[in-house]
């Protein structure tokens, strides 16, 4: 990759605990990113990984029982970690982070019209006319692709579509034009086709605006379409992170190795579909050694008693396992995820969809 | 391959079947028009279509839970939609059961685990004496590869994961023929999806179940399903074996249905098109439109003039294909 590609948020060993009925959980354990200026870069890992808890450290929306306990995020020669007012988030949440949450329903307001959910992010931090706003807000709207935008200026959110509900979210989040959009599972919710339409249009917005993404999914097929780089979250860390390429063709962490074998793209009739067994680990104790070793079948000793550090496979690509070290015995990923790229082109060779057009 | 489907024994009979909702005086929305197909005993039957689409409404007509309002639906030659005998809709219920998508939502959160299985039970006074009982519900319990410990615990003690088993267990303690999955893996992480449908396999295999599976994600209907059928604006568009739908998919509808399904694989993602259905490009002469069977066993929805456009489309697909296998023969 590119060296001298700016960064532009930069996360340090940032940790993140909550306190439950008196006990501290750590859901974040020391985890460090580096987000390039324009990049795609998308968050994967199972529900309760940490993933978005994360990323709500970038906007401050850490829910009220948690808090950061350790590391920084640097955004313009800013640490976020130490904002704590919502006074001191102005000008940053919304305006230069934005997000984009998963249900479109939620993330609305039921009765207030979609154009007064717009402009009053527009007037807020703009500080602009009502006249000005709308007008903005209706550009905005255009550009999301919504038909007749002035018409539907004044409807309410149950009078849109699932589909139609996250391209107003999306307008509301890039009408203050953000640096970093954050996207936590923006299509989980949408139908497929739905949910097609929606990648594409946040990759076109990208593309004019120029913003940079964070994705949060747990869909490794959309991974696979959207991101420049990918990190794979386990149990409050990041255990490997690498180019799309890099993850998808040469996973090194065998936690990203289960990840990709139980794909039920890659599944084969009448057998059975390879599964991670287990349960992830609970956060409310010291995890000791490297988290994943309990499930994973080809855990070494030394995986139950020393955390790994991060092993360099490539310049950009990094795993935080045991088996990297040259001590360690040399393993071969497991044979469904080998020649991934082969096994797909053919599958969608197959699928007449690509031949006639 | 027909002579064989005719032979095939067929479990139930979906017979042009329209299920409409009044929204308001005089005002009607079809949400399912001239439903037509057979499903036959042991085999997963997939029924897949955006939200919307009737998929799930079908399902629940099935399950006697919506009316018909034309047609009918027969179960074992027997009709089962409308009017019936109080006999026979305890029959129903007895052999078709549901899983539903949303474990959570679907389970009584104050009961006991033990309750939420042995319900049906209950209901239709299948166990001699307590002891009976619990040796069911035990037993039910491991087959879906929890423990008979767990009967005492309450839904929420329970990971997504575990909880989907429980709504599978309630339904197979009734030792039912047909099940009825409305998108039973769509609310799950991905690693446990992988272990729901190796047991929803399992069972079917154990157990001579055929299933329904109404879903919307076509690469998970691909690795389960024998036999798809495509639903839009509901109506379905095109049955196939799920095989030859993926090879020789027709319907512009399934074409691009088939164009928005995500692959793990950046490269192929990249080069990819997503293809945006065009209604336009059908015949819009106001012809009538009937399923028409294109190949043995391969159905699509089609007028007279359309048939010929898929004609021409499917001997073009058939044609690469040949192509493509006498080159990978040379290879």
């Amino acid at each position: 990759m590119d060296v001298t590609r700016k960064v532009i948020l930069s996360a340090k060993d940032v940790e993140v605990k909550f306190r439950v009925r008196g006990n501290y959980l750590t859901a974040i354990r020391g985890v460090s990113l580096d987000l390039y200026e324009g990049e795609t870069f998308a968050i994967v890992g199972e529900s309760g990984s940490g993933k978005s808890v994360f990323t709500k450290t970038f906007t401050g929306m850490l829910e009220t029982n948690g808090t950061i306990s350790g590391g920084s995020v640097m955004f313009h020669d800013k640490d976020l970690t130490k904002l704590k007012k919502d006074k001191d988030w102005e000008g940053i949440r919304g305006a230069k982070i934005s997000t984009i949450f998963q249900d479109p329903m939620t993330s609305l307001n039921p009765i207030r019209t979609i154009g007064s959910q717009i402009t009053e992010v527009i007037e807020k931090h703009q500080g602009i006319s009502k006249a000005e706003a709308k007008q903005q807000a209706i550009d905005m709207m255009e550009r999301v692709g919504i038909p007749n935008a002035a018409d539907r200026f004044n409807e309410y959110p149950f009078q849109y579509s699932g589909g139609m509900r996250q391209r107003i979210v999306i307008a509301i989040a890039l009408s203050c034009h953000p640096e970093i959009l954050i996207c936590d599972e923006p299509t989980t919710a949408l139908d497929v086709t739905i949910q097609a339409q929606i990648i594409t249009l946040i990759r076109d917005l990208q593309k004019e605006l120029k913003f940079t993404t964070l994705y949060i999914t747990h869909d490794l097929g959309v991974v696979a379409n959207v991101a420049d780089r990918v990190g794979v979250m386990y149990g409050g860390q990041i255990v490997e992170y690498g180019t799309v390429e890099e993850i998808f063709f040469d996973p090194r962490h065998p936690y990203t190795w289960a990840l990709l074998s139980s794909l039920p793209q890659l599944g084969v009739k009448g057998e059975d579909l390879y599964y991670i067994t287990g349960t992830p680990p609970s956060l409310y104790n010291k995890i000791q050694g490297d988290a994943f070793a309990p499930r994973n079948e080809h855990a070494l000793k030394i995986d139950f008693e020393e955390e790994p550090p991060f092993f360099k496979v490539t310049d950009t690509h990094y795993a935080k396992t045991w088996l990297m070290d040259p001590r360690a015995p040399k393993l071969e990923k497991p044979e469904v995820i080998r020649d991934l790229h082969e096994k797909i082109r053919k599958m969608t060779d197959e699928g007449g969809a690509f031949h006639v057009g | 391959m027909s002579a064989e489907h005719t032979e095939r024994d067929v479990i139930l009979s979906v017979r042009h079947v329209d299920i409409t909702f009044s929204t308001g005086r005089k005002k009607k929305l079809t949400a399912v028009k001239d439903a037509n197909f057979d499903i036959y005993r042991g085999e997963t039957f997939a029924l897949v279509g955006e939200s919307g689409s009737g998929k799930t409404t079908l399902g629940r007509a099935i399950m006697r839970i919506n009316p018909c309002s034309a047609g009918e639906i027969l179960f074992e030659g027997k009709r089962i939609s409308g009017k019936i005998s109080r006999e026979e809709d305890r029959n129903v219920i007895r052999n078709i059961q549901m899983i539903f998508q949303d474990p959570a939502a679907s389970l009584n959160e104050r009961a006991t685990i033990e309750y939420c299985v042995s319900e049906g039970l209950y209901n239709f006074h299948l166990y001699q004496d307590e002891k009976d009982r619990i040796a069911k519900v035990d037993k039910a319990l491991q087959d879906v590869g929890l423990l008979p410990e767990h009967k005492s615990r309450y839904p929420h003690e329970f990971s997504g994961g575990q909880r989907q088993r429980v709504g599978i267990a309630r339904a197979m303690i009734m030792n039912p023929k047909f099940i009825v999955a409305d998108e039973p893996i769509s609310a799950l992480d991905v690693s446990i999806r992988a272990q729901v449908l190796n047991l929803m396999n399992k069972l079917k295999a154990e157990r001579d179940l055929t299933y329904l599976f109404i879903a919307h994600d076509l690469s998970v209907v691909r690795f389960i399903a024998d036999r798809i059928a495509v639903i839009h604006l509901g109506e379905i568009v095109e049955i196939a074996e799920s095989e030859t739908l993926f090879k020789y998919p027709v319907h512009p509808y399934t074409v691009s249905l088939l164009s928005t399904v995500p692959m793990p694989d950046p490269v192929v993602e990249r080069t990819r098109k997503h293809i945006v259905y065009d209604p336009s490009v059908l015949d819009q002469s106001g012809a009538p439109r009937s399923m028409r069977e294109l190949r043995p066993g391969h159905f699509i929805l089609a007028t007279d003039a359309e048939l010929e456009g898929y004609e021409k489309r499917i001997e073009a697909l058939e044609a690469i294909r040949a192509k493509k296998d006498s080159q990978e023969e040379l290879k």
